[in-house]
């Protein structure tokens, strides 16, 4: 019997559950490897280079590459795992958050100083659709 | 005998730890949130406790993918805060409880309740940013602290009447202990928030107005909301919010709430506190 996902409906939200974590087990792993500082400076110093001593996808790598998060999560990312990528890059979470909105910084703080995003409308995929959050990637 | 006097919910958003770090929590963009904290750092200075057992979550720092504990009790003297990528906080050490906490986990496996036990842990600032909101910035922390780990990175997290069971047996365990010591649970993270994908900076203030009100007046009838409500009202990592049940749990059925604080923003997340005593 296949695992029950009763939060599949959520719009541009991806669950980290077994099915992600399994896809992204080398991705979060090179993530969690930055968290020592030499290890980030031989990242920084060859991205490409450094990639290439983990078993990741090629997909994988050109998502970290591109810095395109959105792609990450979907092949198996974590976002608490990510941040160990945008931490070396010097960004903030709330710099992430608005780049995976598809938004610029100054509009996504903009936003949360009004309150935030919605949930109406925002619960379940196309409950109701002129609202619906545009995926980005 | 031990017991267990207080309970503090808060959230633990990394930017709020940064904020202090730097002395900027009178910017304008700061201040509102930590006036919700000045009452709360009178009253732990008038009300100071022998150990806080503080229920939190790491973020991808002591655990990885390797190993992923739903329950994770921290027995050792000391834990140093965590390098998280940009050097550790510039913040005390934790100094750990080993004789309570070694003798709360033998209780509460015993209860059935199988938790993980660590001896050795770096703590993030899912625990070290409420110690700063709740305390400042001293040379040392003023009491010890248990540390105690949830999984709410991995789904699935431990269900809401899991974690308000824990609560119980916690309890049973802190009052079974000989020394007397005046114990405080804190539960952390939270509120609505979520840091990921297009629905980022997700925030439903009704939602977590009304968990407020249920965990202080109907935690039995809240604990039994799945996680996904959690997840869809209050965001991919609302789900945070379970562990205020542990602290819930731990507390007696009547409490009386002494401080409540709520604000949007923090960063990409809402703040929630709470200041619950038990009632007499």
């Amino acid at each position: 019997m296949a695992l029950e996902k009763p939060y599949a409906d959520i719009p541009g939200t991806t669950i980290f559950d077994a099915s992600q974590s399994r896809k992204g087990y080398h991705l979060n792993m090179f993530c969690m490897s930055l968290m020592k500082a030499p290890n980030r400076e031989r990242f920084k110093a060859n991205e490409r280079a450094y990639l290439d001593e983990w078993p990741m996808s090629e997909a994988q790598k050109q998502a970290v590459l591109a810095r395109n998060y959105n792609d990450m999560i979907e092949l198996g990312g974590n976002i608490y795992f990510l941040a160990k990528i945008f931490s070396t890059d010097g960004q903030s979470f709330q710099y992430a958050a608005a780049l995976m909105t598809g938004m610029s910084q100054e509009e996504y703080a903009r936003m949360m100083l009004e309150g935030g995003r919605s949930p109406e409308g925002n619960r379940r995929t196309g409950e109701k659709p002129e609202e619906k959050i545009e995926e980005k990637k | 005998m031990a017991r267990i006097t207080a309970g503090v919910t808060t959230s633990h958003i990394p930017a709020v730890g940064a904020a202090i770090d730097q002395y900027k929590t009178q910017a304008p963009y700061w201040a509102p949130v930590f006036k919700g904290y000045e009452f709360s750092r009178a009253w732990m200075a008038a009300n100071p406790p022998d150990v806080v057992f503080l229920v939190y979550n790491d973020h991808a720092t002591a655990f990885s993918l390797d190993l992923i504990p739903t329950f994770a009790i921290g027995c050792a003297d000391h834990f140093a805060p965590a390098d998280e990528g940009w050097g550790p906080r510039p913040v005390p050490p934790v100094e750990g409880h080993a004789d309570l906490a070694w003798h709360i986990a033998q209780s509460v496996i015993q209860s059935d309740f199988d938790l993980t036990i660590v001896n050795r842990m770096d703590v993030d600032h899912g625990l070290t940013v409420p110690l700063s909101l709740m305390f400042g910035q001293p040379s040392a922390w003023p009491c010890r602290v248990i540390p105690f780990a949830v999984n709410v990175v991995q789904y699935p997290p431990p269900s809401g009447n899991r974690c308000y069971q824990l609560g119980k047996a916690i309890r049973r365990a802190v009052e079974s202990f000989d020394e007397d010591l005046n114990v405080q649970i804190w539960g952390t993270g939270g509120m609505s928030h979520q840091l990921q994908g297009p629905r980022a900076g997700l925030i439903n203030a009704a939602f977590d107005q009304r968990f407020m009100d249920r965990l202080i007046e109907e935690p039995e009838a809240l604990a039994q909301m799945p996680l996904v409500d959690y997840m869809r009202e209050a965001g991919s990592e609302g789900i945070e919010l379970v562990m205020w049940l542990i602290m819930r749990g731990a507390l007696t059925p009547q409490v009386k709430t002494l401080h409540r604080f709520y604000h949007v923003p923090a960063s990409n997340t809402a703040v929630g506190h709470l200041i619950l005593e038990n009632a007499t």
